[in-house]
């Protein structure tokens, strides 16, 4: 169930995700060893287009790359295809999205 | 295994896709093969049994089965490798539909075979003078790591890829549109890579190496499905700069 295009697109987003979860690991153990409290570090990314920058290609990353790795072993393992496979690829990429994307806006957004 | 003294159980698969194992006392002998086996329940105890064989010597590729749960090829499986307390199980080919008996139909199987590219597209005709091929050369060389396919369906029944997905083109057909996409008188490479990068094509395999590790001649599909996944890759950035 997977063809070229679903392929790359998953190959590529693997590759973003790569330096992207090095670098979150990196941030956190500085968070955690500096003792910043949750205010502090929502003070340093609230705000910042490199944190929503950051985190936000990471979520949209993972919601594709996500999607197709399920959308896989759906096929493999329920036997869906088609129409139905496609339309809950699609919603399970696009929920991933909305849920991630409210964690970014929620930690780098203007700071409510 | 002196003489006839001592009998195996041995079950063979009887019937169409709802058949049933059933079980047969079989003399053991020396040097004995699990086709020998098969072919004395079919002379000495049923006539009926379906199964296919032809050159008995690894040459054909028509006779694998599975034994004991994995995919082999019969002519070339000693009864002493693989008898287990006594007893050996003998199935159709997994992944294949069940004509009868142990013969699978091999239809899908061929049929994929021809859909990956498999068939050869001569770049020049009888009247042009032959193209020298260097058998050093880098494109022969994988060309002919696997030329030595005989076709039995061993790394296709043993593949959990085709097994969850049936529009997976499989490890031998795949392994044959690699090898003509290194064959420098193949007139249509890019054709290969368009077979393969469909829904059914080399990007569904999962590199669990089932095809490797059972194929009898000692080839590598998944050696082969790699390179069709790396070219697949090349070709989709080309064809987005071109």
């Amino acid at each position: 169930m997977l063809n070229l295009r679903l392929y790359m697109a998953q190959r590529i987003t693997a590759l973003i995700m790569a330096p992207l979860t090095l670098g979150h690991i990196a941030v956190m153990i500085y968070a955690v060893q500096g003792g910043l409290s949750t205010g502090e570090i929502l003070g340093r990314t609230q705000g910042s287009i490199f944190w929503f920058a950051f985190y936000g290609t990471f979520v949209l990353a993972v919601s594709v790359h996500a999607a197709i790795g399920l959308r896989v072993i759906i096929h493999e393992t329920f036997g869906m295809r088609g129409a139905a496979l496609t339309t809950l690829s699609w919603s399970i990429g696009l929920v991933l999205f909305a849920m991630g994307g409210r964690a970014v806006m929620a930690v780098t957004g203007g700071g409510v | 295994m002196d003489g006839q003294s001592q009998t195996m159980d041995v079950s063979v698969w009887r019937g169409g896709e709802d058949g049933d194992y059933q079980t047969y006392q079989v003399p053991a002998y020396e040097s004995q093969t699990i086709l020998d086996v098969v072919s004395w329940i079919q002379q000495y105890e049923d006539p009926t049994l379906t199964y296919r064989f032809a050159c008995r010597v690894g040459m054909c590729g028509s006779c694998a089965m599975m034994v004991n749960g994995e995919p082999r090829w019969t002519c070339r499986t000693h009864v002493r490798k693989v008898l287990t307390d006594g007893a050996i199980k003998v199935g159709p080919l997994r992944n294949l539909p069940v004509i009868k008996d142990l013969a699978a139909d091999m239809d899908p199987f061929f049929d994929k075979w021809v859909a990956a590219g498999g068939v050869h597209t001569p770049s020049a005709s009888r009247n042009e003078p032959i193209a020298p091929v260097d058998p050093d050369g880098d494109d022969r060389v994988t060309a002919s790591a696997g030329i030595e396919c005989i076709n039995c369906s061993v790394c296709y029944a043993a593949c959990d890829t085709v097994a969850g997905n049936d529009d997976y083109l499989g490890p031998a057909a795949l392994q044959r549109a690699w090898t003509l996409y290194n064959d420098t008188k193949h007139d249509n490479r890019a054709g290969i890579l368009d077979a393969v990068s469909g829904t059914g094509g080399c990007h569904n395999c999962h590199s669990m190496g089932s095809c490797t590790f059972y194929c009898p001649n000692e080839l590598d599909p998944m050696a082969a499905i790699a390179g069709l996944k790396r070219e697949t890759a090349r070709s989709f950035f080309r064809n987005r700069k071109g």
